[in-house]
């Protein structure tokens, strides 16, 4: 790594070839900033991921070197990173991707945020989504869609769409992202790029903006499997001030890494195929399975009866919740008044305050939550007769930019294979799994409740048979 | 025309035509450290505006809640306290409805699992009786304060240091039906509330806040709405309508708006109409209530369970244990007095209104009982001289009053030679006294009595001893 065309495509390292460069002193954390910065520089004008861009980024990442140099050894120590910009970060404008808070300068870091600062990341800025998270193809933000960087027709998927492009677009090391039905998963799927929904708890939700309190999970976008297991080491685990946070010890993400899957038993979920795919896809989640058959793994068919009913369901309890939640948005305060929320929003809000309504409880909100209890139940017995279970991400691949805008029914039915693990509240990690034609396409590891390590290591055992492909840099 | 026939009820005074039907919601604030959900202090009256607040009570974006478990456990106990039954499986839920104080756009409260369902406070059923009634407690929950509004000069101020201030609602079944009831009522509920030590409950302050639902039943000749022909504890038929008085800050003002009231609907039913069911505001210049808000206007707050907090699971063991922090409760105090010490309700009565005077006393009875002083005689001492408890320690209290019981003459020059003597013995005392610290006078009356034969006693020891003071 020593050569000027490698030091030209720091910002293409993974976060463990960077801390390893790092201590070995090949570059330095000013090095790989300004080469992120550079490519954002580059990039950002066409593919509208960045909203913000921090500029101390320069200066945390020099406070690093020196640190470094002054022999203190943290996680992340010199590593940038980008935030979705549901993300609370001090003194530095968080937007929601909304003309609500165009202009909101928070007074306060989440937590998720404080974690990742002190294990010495450096923030190089926010990043572009569906407004309020609201959407799954990023062409809800109010500041203009984030194009796939792999062709720019195509949506990068959403909501967490800048901070999959970011990363698949080498602009930074990871980043983060937030998933309530989908939203890191899928656009990981439709980016080439690695993304983790931790169990609901896991990551604490304190100053993430929240779009439905109990789908909402905190997670994040790497460019493999063991960033994702660093990644989380630094993020995962109790909040005082998060209440439904988990009170359990958290353990080392990437101890289980190489344990491989032989002797494994993963499951097909038989409802997902009934469920009208693309061929394409259905051939790559074949092509998976084969796959995990041949390192060891036995493939199961497993039901999940009450599938039918997830996006149902999701669509019930997200909105009741999205339309409570955004109601602190009232202008008074901070922010601009009501009549900025875009029309994904509203449309929630809307549909929230109907199916909350006095008369209309009962028949929607409760019933829903019933609902969603039983869809736990198929999962608790699945995972008596397997361990982990494998799925498309999404049923078909990305779509082009503009193509679904105008049905936001049919933007709803492409979350039919992530919301429930939302529901749920169990993990699930998006694994690049090849190309249909140009445009990536992943598939997702669901397992029981806190089985993180499980998951990198089903994981791990797939990404090992792949070559990784870097997009090529452009211009 | 009106073609209402004149009845004999009707020509009689509206009291006897109707019979008051009140509920009662009471808030009191609980004086935890911290507020409900974060971390702030509590404490905000006469703060600087806005000091006391954090992220969580500001509603800013991403903050979530964090539940105090201290306010649970206080409500928890004032609703054993209130004999409720305590759910082992509770929950917080979200009231959603927007006013500029409210800085999530819903506030976090109860809805259909409170911690303390079905409990009572027993009151005299009327003045001068002695014989009591039970006033259903229908619930008992736990809630967050708001912010607080101040309109001036054409401006409105938010004021959020009393956002997230710890709530306990305490509403009541519809079963008062006069202004006497509901003035016991709120006074038992001060008073216990006070003796859990878990609030000020000062009106004045805001720390307890009080909203009756006022309506009138017709009497027998009525719709059959009367309780009065109906067997005891038969749910009695509620009116088709209730009027909420808000901005009442006194137990006074209560009593004259549920008279107000009571008038008021009375002649509205006098012309045959129901009166609408509203929200009024007691309006204290004008001593009259004031229509707010129809029920057309009223919110649907869209409850559901607050995603951001947990089930609140309870144990036995948990209830049982806040059940032991309980003292001795002022029903059950006052009989034990009466009982125990043979004293009349109306002493116990007072004896009792205050923790520490009910604590005061019994230590006084202690240390008078080494010294032949009876109960009766303590309690006569201290309601007829309104005694300080602050000022005056059991101790010198048994001291005072074994001064004015001594009756047995002793001369003149005796006594003189006596103080004298305690006088010279103890300048400490002496010096003390000069400088202002006067309790210690029942130090010195005991070092005089100490100089006098035994049994003997005087009349007037306390003021010889003060006037050789001077």
């Amino acid at each position: 790594m020593t050569s000027q065309k490698d030091f030209m495509r720091l910002n293409e390292l993974t976060i463990k070839e960077a801390i390893t460069g790092l201590n070995d002193k090949k570059f330095t954390s000013v090095e790989i900033t300004q080469a992120c910065l550079d490519q954002i520089e580059k990039l950002n004008p066409d593919l509208n991921v960045f909203l913000t861009i921090s500029k101390h980024a320069i200066q945390h990442a020099e406070v690093a070197d020196q640190m470094r140099a002054d022999g203190i050894k943290l996680p992340l120590l010199g590593i940038p990173i980008a935030h979705k910009d549901m993300y609370m970060t001090k003194g530095l404008r968080t937007t929601a991707a909304s003309k609500v808070l165009e202009n909101h300068v928070p007074q306060y870091d989440a937590t998720a945020v404080a974690k990742l600062n002190k294990a010495g990341a450096v923030t190089l800025g926010k990043v572009n989504h569906d407004a309020w998270a609201h959407g799954g193809s990023g062409e809800n933000s109010d500041f203009g869609p984030t194009k796939n960087p792999w062709s720019t027709d195509y949506v990068p998927g959403g909501s967490s769409s800048g901070s999959a492009a970011a990363v698949a677009a080498n602009m930074t090391i990871a980043a983060s992202g937030t998933d309530t039905g989908g939203s890191i998963r899928q656009p990981a799927s439709f980016t080439n790029t690695v993304g983790l929904k931790p169990t609901y708890g896991l990551v604490s939700r304190y100053g993430i903006i929240a779009m439905a309190s109990s789908l909402d999970t905190i997670g994040h976008f790497t460019k493999t499997v063991e960033d994702a297991a660093i990644y989380l080491n630094v993020t995962a685990g109790n909040d005082p001030l998060d209440a439904t946070t988990t009170q359990n010890d958290i353990p080392n993400y990437t101890k289980d890494l190489n344990l491989g899957v032989k002797g494994l038993k993963i499951g097909l979920p038989k409802e997902y195929f009934a469920m009208g795919m693309d061929p394409e896809i259905k051939k790559n989640i074949e092509q998976v399975a084969k796959q995990y058959e041949s390192l060891g793994a036995e493939i199961v068919d497993i039901s999940l009866p009450h599938t039918e009913y997830g996006l149902a369901v999701y669509y019930i309890i997200q909105p009741s919740e999205v339309s409570s939640n955004l109601a602190r948005y009232d202008g008074i305060r901070y922010g601009n008044d009501r009549s900025s929320f875009g029309d994904e929003a509203i449309r929630r809000i809307i549909l929230g305050t109907f199916t909350l309504s006095a008369g209309y409880y009962d028949a929607y909100y409760k019933k829903a939550m019933q609902v969603r209890t039983l869809i736990r139940h198929d999962f608790e017995s699945a995972f008596k007769q397997v361990d982990a279970i494998i799925s498309p991400v999404s049923p078909t691949p990305p779509w082009k930019i503009g193509d679904r805008v105008d049905d936001p029914l049919k933007m709803y039915l492409s979350d039919v294979y992530t919301v429930i693990a939302n529901l749920a509240g169990i993990p699930g990690l998006a694994i690049p799994s090849g190309f249909i034609g140009d445009l990536p396409t992943g598939f997702q590891i669901l397992g029981p409740q806190f089985s993180e390590s499980m998951l990198f290591r089903i994981g791990k055992a797939y990404e090992d048979t792949q070559e990784r492909r870097v997009l090529a840099v452009r211009g | 025309m009106n073609t209402k026939k004149p009845t004999a009820k009707s020509q009689m005074p509206n009291a006897s035509r109707y019979e008051l039907v009140i509920g009662l919601e009471v808030h009191v604030e609980l004086k935890t450290e911290s507020k409900m959900f974060c971390g702030c202090s509590a404490d905000y009256f006469g703060q600087e505006p806005n000091s006391h607040t954090c992220p969580v009570c500001l509603g800013l974006p991403g903050a979530i809640p964090v539940p105090n478990k201290k306010a649970i456990e206080w409500c928890i106990m004032i609703a054993q306290a209130l004999n409720c039954r305590i759910l082992n499986n509770s929950k917080f839920d979200r009231k959603n409805y927007f006013y500029p104080d409210l800085s999530k756009g819903y506030q976090i409260s109860q809805y259909d699992e409170p911690f303390g369902l079905g409990g009572y406070i027993e009151v005299y059923e009327e003045e001068g009786s002695r014989k009591l009634k039970k006033i259903g407690v229908t619930r008992v929950h736990m809630e967050e304060d708001t912010g607080k509004l101040t309109h001036a000069d054409g401006a409105s101020l938010i004021d959020f240091n009393r956002s997230g201030v710890p709530l306990v609602e305490i509403v009541t079944e519809p079963d008062f039906d006069s202004a006497y009831q509901v003035t016991q009522y709120l006074q038992k509920l001060q008073q216990i509330v006070r003796y859990l030590r878990v609030s000020n409950a000062d009106m004045e302050k805001g720390n307890m806040r009080l909203e009756p639902n006022i309506s009138l039943a017709v009497s027998d000749l009525g719709l059959g709405v009367s309780k009065k022909n109906q067997a005891p504890n038969a749910k009695r038929q509620l009116p088709p309508y209730k009027v909420e008085v808000k901005n009442i800050n006194s137990f006074r003002f209560v009593a004259k708006a549920i008279e107000t009231e009571e008038k008021r609907q009375a002649e509205i039913l006098d012309r045959g109409e129901t009166p609408a069911q509203e929200t009024r505001g007691w309006n204290e210049a004008k001593n009259t209530t004031v229509s707010q808000r129809l029920k057309e206007e009223a919110n649907d707050y869209r409850y559901f369970p607050e995603p951001d907090i947990p089930p609140i699971i309870i144990t036995g063991n948990e209830i049982s244990n806040i059940k032991n922090q309980i003292p001795e409760l002022p029903d059950a105090k006052q009989k034990r007095f009466e009982s125990e010490y043979s004293l009349s309700a109306y002493d116990t009565e007072i004896l009792t209104r205050e923790i520490d005077m009910a604590d005061y006393f019994e230590q006084a009875v202690k240390d008078g009982s080494k010294h032949n002083i009876t109960p009766k005689q303590i309690a006569n001492y201290i309601i007829n001289k309104k005694v300080k408890t602050d000022e005056t320690v059991p101790a010198e209290l048994i001291e005072l009053i074994k001064a004015t019981l001594q009756t047995t003459e002793v001369d003149e020059s005796e006594l003189n030679k006596a103080i004298v003597e305690a006088l010279t013995a103890n300048p400490k005392a002496v010096e003390d006294y000069k400088s202002g610290k006067v309790q210690i006078i029942g130090f010195l009356i005991g070092k005089v009595r100490a100089q006098l034969p035994p049994g003997s006693s005087v009349t007037g020891l306390k003021e010889a001893i003060e006037e050789a003071l001077k």
